[in-house]
Order: structure tokens, then sequence, then C-alpha cells
């Protein structure tokens, strides 16, 4: 790449110091936008797509705020919404950060749902450190159930972006009675294994705070039954995942 | 609430005063005899401090006294006739190369003997406390004691069990260590013991020179704090341009000089010295700084004076204690603490006199703007004023931000931003560095963190780092959920000031001051919110 496709982008909001976004303390931007529909999103506002100059942002903007907290973190995070659907924006803050002689030292991560093309990964992998990867469920009947989309493209992400060497973890969030099921979270594990089996795992179990509600309600996963999944997947045979139950 | 903690009616007394007259002094000290809340050793000590009382307060001029009788100045209510220095660093590196005389101890050997030396030494060590308050930088002490024959599953065998002799035999969570910047073994092997025991008792800090300390060494600090409150960051940098190499934090955030330290602290309230400012319009900000601030930067410097002299000229500390004799400590590498207080509350009533009642320190630049004029006068005052005995610091007194005791009501600890107020870490950092550089002898800003922090000790790293490129001289954080609440720089454990309240007593010293704190201000009530502090408790 030459340098930045386009200088601005759709912005919900910044975050300056976050210390759950990625390695380290750092300045998380939440991109406006979202191609999933998830029951469990605890930022449906971030959802729809912004039109016109609502939201808009200037990646010169993003440095100031950059700049100020630049001391103080290891790097960037951009989420969202969902971060790929603005990925020439991302590259571009991405260029813009790693061309800087104050910001060049910080790491530039995306957290993603992974659902975008292969593409998507090739443009940005040049000027990214890592990618964190929602994996809402392996079976694609019930990815769709929870999300409104498949789940291929987002399978097919985490191969690549492993391959690519810049995944850095993948979340796993569990909804009670949805996507907790043992056998499913076996295979799931196998499959993950089959990819890396060191691979960094985050077990999230999802709250209601901030999700939108839902008939049925969405149930919260009991400490129980989280400490369960997260044993369950440990248990995976030939892996040795790293993993961080929340 | 507070006064059952103090049996004396200290509270509504003028401190200074002739003396106690016999009536009032045979009162105060039945009270505390038959004071059912406080253990032997804790009547001793009260009543010896109680006792000073019944000689004559060192002579200051009347507006001094009037000052000081107001509380615009303070003097930490450290007794009449002082006969110990406030902070003492005796140099324990020399002490266990040369051995003690008066303590009839010769050089130790190897661990075993050192450890025990060190507690031998420990409580023979005065302070206005009566504990001392630096017990050595102690990777440096035990360092020639610590080789390769000594596993790490030993090592931390005999540090736990020495751990737990100096919360037992030294209560009082003023007690404080230091270690770093290099990364050793023994600093590893007392986080370890510090995690695994959870005391109160000592307080540490961990010196940390960014182009020396590796990461993982102030990420294992960081995992400490998660679970004890304990260590506290220094700038090791910024400190030895300050004191040189040889320096340590001690009690709450007082970096002073090894072998040497402070005689005395004397603060000044510049919310109180506020609102005594008179003459308003345009140019009461100038006129606060060119007249009001003078006017009591040098009472606070006349009463200083008074009671180095008396600690010096009339009592001899220097001349008869063993420590100077025996040259582990040198008066030249002391000088006395000139402490500030209040300075928000200065700040926001110098911004409504000048009109801008909504201009707040911590969130209005003209405010933070101001909050640095006015340190920075104060620094200019106290670095003009010469001070006797005081060549540690080159013959003036250090600068400190002090951060409270527990009597304070209504008045910010130090430069901090009030509690309730602060803005977000960010902002919060950035408004209180620029004032780091001005306090050699400490400066304390509590930061909370909620328990998310604890998945990511390397965020912490990351703010640790980079409030010290932003020029912080100290840096303090408290987990919310921790078991241990910070007061100035101290930590008591929840569960024992609970216990105060349930049954009155408690065997840290520091509990029952933390204990009047808690109950005036309500700490561990507060949510994500920075600690208010206190340091001595009147006797």
């Amino acid at each position: 790449m030459t340098g930045p496709l386009t200088d601005t982008g759709f912005v919900a909001g910044t975050i300056t110091f976050s210390v759950v976004d990625g390695p380290g303390n750092r300045f998380a931007i939440f991109l406006q936008g979202c191609n999933f529909d998830c029951v469990v999103c605890h930022n449906p506002q971030t959802i729809p797509h912004a039109e016109g100059t609502h939201f808009l942002t200037t990646i010169d903007d993003l440095l100031v705020k950059i700049r100020k907290a630049a001391p103080f973190i290891s790097g960037i995070t951009v989420s969202g919404g969902e971060a790929t659907q603005q990925a020439e924006f991302v590259h571009a803050i991405f260029s813009a950060v790693k061309a800087d002689p104050q910001l060049g030292r910080l790491t530039c991560f995306v957290d993603s749902n992974g659902a975008c093309p292969q593409s998507t990964w090739e443009l940005l992998a040049p000027v990214m450190d890592g990618a964190m990867i929602d994996l809402k469920c392996l079976d694609p009947e019930i990815h769709r159930s929870m999300t409104a989309q498949p789940n291929d493209e987002v399978l097919a992400s985490i191969r690549l972006l492993h391959t690519l060497g810049i995944l850095y973890e993948v979340r796993l969030l569990l909804l009670a009675g949805v996507n907790d099921d043992p056998a499913l979270l076996r295979r799931t594990g196998e499959w993950l294994a089959e990819v890396d089996p060191h691979m960094r795992l985050k077990v999230i179990g999802f709250r209601a705070h901030g999700a939108r509600p839902h008939d049925p309600p969405l149930v919260e996963p009991s400490a129980d039954q989280r400490e369960a999944a997260a044993t369950l997947l440990a248990a995976t045979p030939g892996a040795d995942f790293d993993i961080c139950l929340i | 609430m507070a006064a059952d903690l103090r049996p004396y009616g200290v509270l509504d007394m003028c401190p200074y005063r002739e003396g106690v007259e016999m009536n009032e002094f045979e009162t105060r000290a039945a009270a505390l005899v038959q004071d059912g809340t406080l253990g032997y050793d804790q009547k001793l000590r009260r009543l010896a401090a109680l006792a000073t009382e019944a000689l004559p307060y060192p002579a200051v001029s009347e507006a001094c006294a009037e000052a000081l009788s107001k509380r615009v100045i303070c003097d930490m209510y450290e007794g009449h006739a002082p006969y110990t220095a406030r902070y003492i660093l005796p140099d324990y590196e020399k002490a266990v190369r040369q051995g003690l005389h008066y303590l009839e101890m010769a050089p130790p050997q190897n661990l075993d003997d050192a450890l025990a030396f060190l507690l031998i030494m420990y409580v023979n060590v005065p302070s206005v406390t009566t504990y001392p308050v630096y017990l050595g930088d102690l990777d440096k002490v035990l360092a020639p004691f610590v080789n390769d024959s000594i596993s790490d599953a030993e090592l931390d065998s005999k540090l736990r069990r020495f751990w737990i002799s100096i919360d037992r035999m030294v209560p009082d969570a003023f007690a404080h260590l230091d270690l770093g910047p290099h990364d050793s073994r023994i600093t590893r092997s007392i986080f370890r013991v510090e995690r695994s025991l959870r005391q109160a008792v000592p307080n540490i800090t961990l010196k940390v020179d960014p182009a020396i300390t590796p990461d993982d060494l102030i990420e294992d600090g960081v995992r400490t704090v998660f679970e004890t409150g304990k260590p506290h960051f220094v700038n090791h940098p910024m400190m030895v341009g300050d004191h040189g190499e040889q320096y340590a934090a001690v009690s709450c955030y007082n970096s002073l000089k090894i072998g040497g330290g402070a005689h005395t602290l004397v603060r000044m309230n510049l919310k109180e010295v506020a609102l005594r400012h008179q003459g308003g319009g345009a140019t009461t900000i100038e006129h606060f700084l060119d007249a009001t601030l003078p006017h009591y930067v040098e009472l606070t410097a006349e009463l200083t004076e008074a009671r180095i002299r008396s600690l010096v000229e009339e009592q001899k500390f220097y001349e008869t204690h063993w420590l100077a004799v025996e040259g582990l400590i040198d008066i030249n590498r002391f000088s006395a603490m000139f402490g500030i207080f209040g300075l928000a509350d200065c700040v926001n009533l110098l911004m409504a006199y000048a009109g801008l009642p909504d201009a707040r320190y911590g969130h209005d630049a003209d405010a933070n703007a101001l909050s640095i004029r006015v340190v920075q006068r104060v620094a200019e005052l106290v670095a003009a004023r010469p001070m006797p005995y005081c060549e540690g610091g080159n013959g003036r007194c250090y600068l400190h931000s002090q951060s409270g005791i527990d009597l304070d009501d209504n008045v910010t600890a130090g430069t901090r931003i009030p509690v309730g107020e602060e803005p977000g870490m960010l902002e919060h950092i950035t408004t209180c560095a620029p004032h780091h550089h001005l306090f050699a002898s400490g400066v304390s800003d509590i930061f909370h963190v909620d328990e998310t922090a604890l998945r990511n000790p390397q965020a912490m790293v990351d703010i640790i780092r980079g409030g010290f490129a932003s020029g912080m001289r100290d840096f303090t954080f408290n987990l919310d959920s921790n078991e241990f609440i910070r007061i100035t720089g101290y930590l008591v454990r929840k569960s024992d000031i609970a216990g105060i309240a349930a049954t009155g007593s408690a065997r840290h010293s520091s509990d029952h001051l933390a204990a009047g704190s808690e109950a005036s201000y309500h700490l561990t009530e507060r949510a994500v919110k920075r600690v208010r502090a206190h340091e001595l408790s009147p006797k």
C-alpha cells in the first residue's frame, strides 16, 4: 500500500485507557456500523451503519487523542460496531500511527467478528499486529440464530489470521442454553486445536447488562457453568490452550 | 466517633500552650491508663507522648502561635519537646558491615544472622510513632547473604518467618522498606511472601528506573498490589536527581536520604491560608502569591526552625543517640519537611474570589495552571528560606505534599483532586504530574482501578511507565475489590477496621488512625475513588 485510502471514517466513540481490549493499556476506537445483529450485543447503538456527517471523524482528530495517551499505552485497538466494515479507514489509522515517529512503537490491534473476506485481512495484515476474533458459535445454525449471519467467513478468518501469524486471541461468548452444550463445546475445542493447539482463548460469560430485551429472555451462565465450559475446553485432546475465563 | 480512639480530648485543645494544667493532665492520664481499648504497649507509648506536654512548647512569635492554634499551620502533634527526629533512615548496609556497638551485635555472617540482626536493630530505631519508619533497602542489605547455596524455597521460608516477625514486633504500617530498581531474587521472594501472607506491615516501595527495571519486575509488583495493596512505585531517576543514589521512600511517600532523614514535618493548610486572604478584585491572585502566601510560609518556617532547634540544641538528639554515635545516621544528611495540603480547596477559593466559582482544580485549565503557580511560589519561598541543621537539603526544607491526618475535615489531602471529583485517569495524571518534581520529599496521588485490571497487569505497567515519563515522582494504585485500603500511604485491612468498630481494639497502632479516617470519611464506601489520609494521630 502506498498511503491512506481514506482519511475519514464513522467513529462511535473512543476510550482513552482500556484494559480489556488487548494486551496492556490501550486506546480503543469504536467504529459505527456492524454487519451482524447479535442478540447478545452490549452496544447495540453501534450496529446501524452511519450516513452523512454524523459520527464522521478524521484521522487527525484521532491522532490528537492518541498522542495524549501515547506515553501510557501499549497500543491502539479498533473495535466496533465492526472494524472490518471500514477496513480502508482502519488501514489508514494504522498506517498513520506506524508512520508517526512519536507513535510508531504502538501496536495496532483489531477486535472483529471475523465476518469479512480474505482480501480485508490481506489489506490490513501489513499494518496490524494482532486480531481478536469473536466466535459466537461453531454450529452454523446456532450462529445464525445468534447473529443473523452465517459463520463460514468467521472460521476462514480465524484460519487465515493464524496462518498470517497475527491471530492474538479467539473469544468465545457463552449464552446459557444456546451455545454451551458440552458436545458443541467439545467440537469447538477440537476445531480450534486443529488451527492452533496453543491458541489464546477468552471465554466470556454473557452478561445481560447493556443487551437489548429478548423474548424469551437471554440467560447469563452461572459461575459454575462458565467454569465447566472452560474446563471442558481445556480438556481438548492434544490442545494446550491459554484460557482466560471472564 | 473518633473521640473514643483518643482519650485525651486533644481535639478541643489549643496545642500551643505553656504546658497542660495538672488536673487536666491527671484526667487525661487516668483516662489513658483506664482505656480498655488500648493494649499495654499502646498505653505506654501514649503516656510518653502525653508527658512531653508538661514541658513548655518551643518559643515562637505570637503570630506563629496564633497560626498554630488556629491550625493554619500544623506541627503534626509531634509533642512539645521533640527528643527524636521524626523520620530516621539508618544506613542498614553499613550496619551489617560494621556491626552494632551499642547493641553488642557483630556483623552477621549468614542470612539467618542478618535477619535476626535486623529485627534487633528495628526495635531500637526511634521515630515519632516510636516504631521505625524505614526498614532498609532490603534487596541490597540482604544481597551479601543470599548466594546460590540458598534455594528459592529456603529463601521464601526464611523471609516468611522474618515477615511475620516484623508485623508482630513492629505493628505499625508506617514501617516501610524499599526494593529495586534492579531485579533480584530477594525482591521476587519478598513479593511471593507478601502475596501469601497478605499483611498490612511492612509497607513497601519499588524503585523504578525505566532504563533498568524490567517490565517483568514491575508486573510482579503490580500482581502484588492486586493481592496486598503494595508496593508503592517511585520514579528512581527523579529521586536520584534530588537526593543522590542513597535515598529511600519511608513511612507514607516520604523520600529522604539514607543515613539521614527529617528532623520534623510542619505543614501549612493552603485552604486556611486562602480563607485568610484579604483583598479581592483583579489583583487578588497576585496579592495572594506576593503577600498572603509568603506570610504563612514564613510562619511555617518559623515553627519548623523552633522545633529543629529544640531537637538539636536542647535535647541534643544527634549528639547522644547511638545511631549517630556509630555513624549510621549523620545530621548532615537530615533536613526538615515543609508540608502543604488543601491545594485543591485553595485554588477553588482563589478562582471563586476572581469571579470564577465554576473553575475547579482538576477540571479547568486556568484552575490547573493556577495550582502550579501556587505550588511553584511555595517552592520558591521555601527554597529562599535558610533553615538550620538542614544540610541534607542544602540548608533548606524539603517540600512535601502532605496527605493528611485523621483529624482533617473538609480539606483535601496534599495536592490531590478532591475525592469524588477526579476526572478520567489520563486527565487526572496530567493534572497532578506537573507538581511532582517540586516535591523532593514526596507527593501522593492514589489511583483506584477496577478489577478488570486483574486480568491485564501489563496495563498497569504501561500506566506506571507513562506516569513516570510524564513527570510523576510517586505512583500508587489500589484495586477496588482489595481487602486492603491505603490511608495516606500506609495500609490497613478492611476487616481490621471493622474489628475496631466491633470491639474497640486493634493490634496495629495504625489501625486506630485508619478507623478514625474511615469513620470520618467513609473511605471504604467510595467507589473508584482515592483514599483520604492522615499520618499521625494526636498522641
